[in-house]
């Protein structure tokens, strides 16, 4: 497949998803449920996406999962984006030179 | 000049987005040029997408040879609280935004950008938003490319380790809102395990789509088991 269609298909759906609302759509969203279920979605997106992904990303399953602990304890105490994210390769990176 | 001090305004309100795009998008750079993509390509997605979440799915996809139907999806599925958003802020605009601006400012609706541009007391122009883009998406896209560059010259100790980055990301959106809410909780929990069982029961089953079969039924249960009765978190 030619990547410039890829590229063209990612491109192009994730910029209708943003223009249509913001230019076209004027009425409110009245069902409770489907904004419930619009509200889940990102984190559900971020979970599935994340899991088992995550145990795969660095190459080795040690490295990978001291990072992934590093990120959820870092997380939980609510630290901002990029420190959980650079702390888990910090993680991964120190595991890495000691196995 | 009035609309120039706005852009300013909104570039320097975009700053602290752009720094944190560098240092993600540098971890997504290094991921694209590891599943096969050059670094050119890795700079175009990202001018052309400006996403984290869909881009890395995106390239897996890619990297997997799906098929055009499954990048839609998975795109559709991944990005579609910008549709949420992009409606919630087209509440807020200023009348100087104008058919036309509407259409080049949809381009720059991230999650980030989303919540500067929706904390404004007053309304949005469309001057202030496209300085807040401007830094924002530069930071992305120069960050992705150093990342490409330099996924080819580090030592693989740390570009391997690199390769977490956006990850730890995912969970620092995640955990954070789940210890807040149970629903959230419940939900990211719910994911995260249908996401194990079709990759270790279901394996026949394509990496995008496995993602969107558990988002779509992890939200369904939650829109089920936790309908939301307020308006706004």
């Amino acid at each position: 497949m030619s990547m410039v269609l890829y590229i063209a298909v990612m491109a192009g759906v994730t910029y209708l998803i943003r223009v249509i609302p913001f230019a076209f759509f004027r009425k409110e969203i009245k069902s409770v449920y489907i904004k419930s279920f619009l509200y889940y979605v990102p984190y559900a997106v971020l979970s599935a996406m994340t899991i088992p992904a995550i145990f795969y990303s660095t190459g080795s399953y040690p490295t990978a999962i001291a990072g992934t602990i590093t990120a959820l304890i870092m997380a939980y105490f609510d630290l901002p984006l990029i420190a959980v994210a650079l702390g888990a390769c910090a993680a991964a990176f120190l595991t890495g030179i000691f196995i | 000049m009035k609309n120039k001090s706005k852009f300013i305004k909104g570039a320097a309100d975009g700053i602290p987005i752009g720094l944190g795009y560098l240092s993600v998008s540098f971890g997504f750079g290094i991921m694209a040029v590891g599943a096969g993509l050059s670094p050119y390509e890795a700079f175009v997605i990202s001018l052309t997408n400006l996403t984290s979440a869909g881009q890395a799915q995106g390239v897996s996809v890619i990297a997997a040879g799906g098929t055009l139907a499954e990048m839609a999806l998975v795109q559709l599925v991944i990005n579609i609280r910008y549709a949420l958003m992009a409606l919630s802020l087209s509440q807020k605009l200023d009348k100087r935004f104008t058919p036309i601006h509407r259409f080049f400012a949809a381009y720059g609706i991230t999650d980030e950008i989303f919540a500067v541009c929706s904390s404004k007391k007053e309304p949005i122009t469309p001057s202030y938003m496209y300085g807040v883009i401007a830094v924002s998406a530069f930071g992305w896209t120069l960050g992705t490319f150093l990342g490409a560059i330099a996924g080819e010259l580090l030592p693989p100790s740390v570009s391997s380790a690199l390769g977490i980055v956006l990850y730890g990301m995912f969970i620092a959106i995640v955990v954070p809102a789940a210890k807040k809410q149970k629903s959230i909780l419940t939900v990211s929990v719910i994911a995260a395990l249908l996401g194990i069982m079709c990759k270790y029961l279901l394996p026949f089953i394509s990496g995008g789509f496995a993602v969107i079969i558990c988002a779509v039924a992890a939200s369904v249960i939650g829109a089920v088991l936790f309908p939301r009765k307020e308006e706004k978190p």
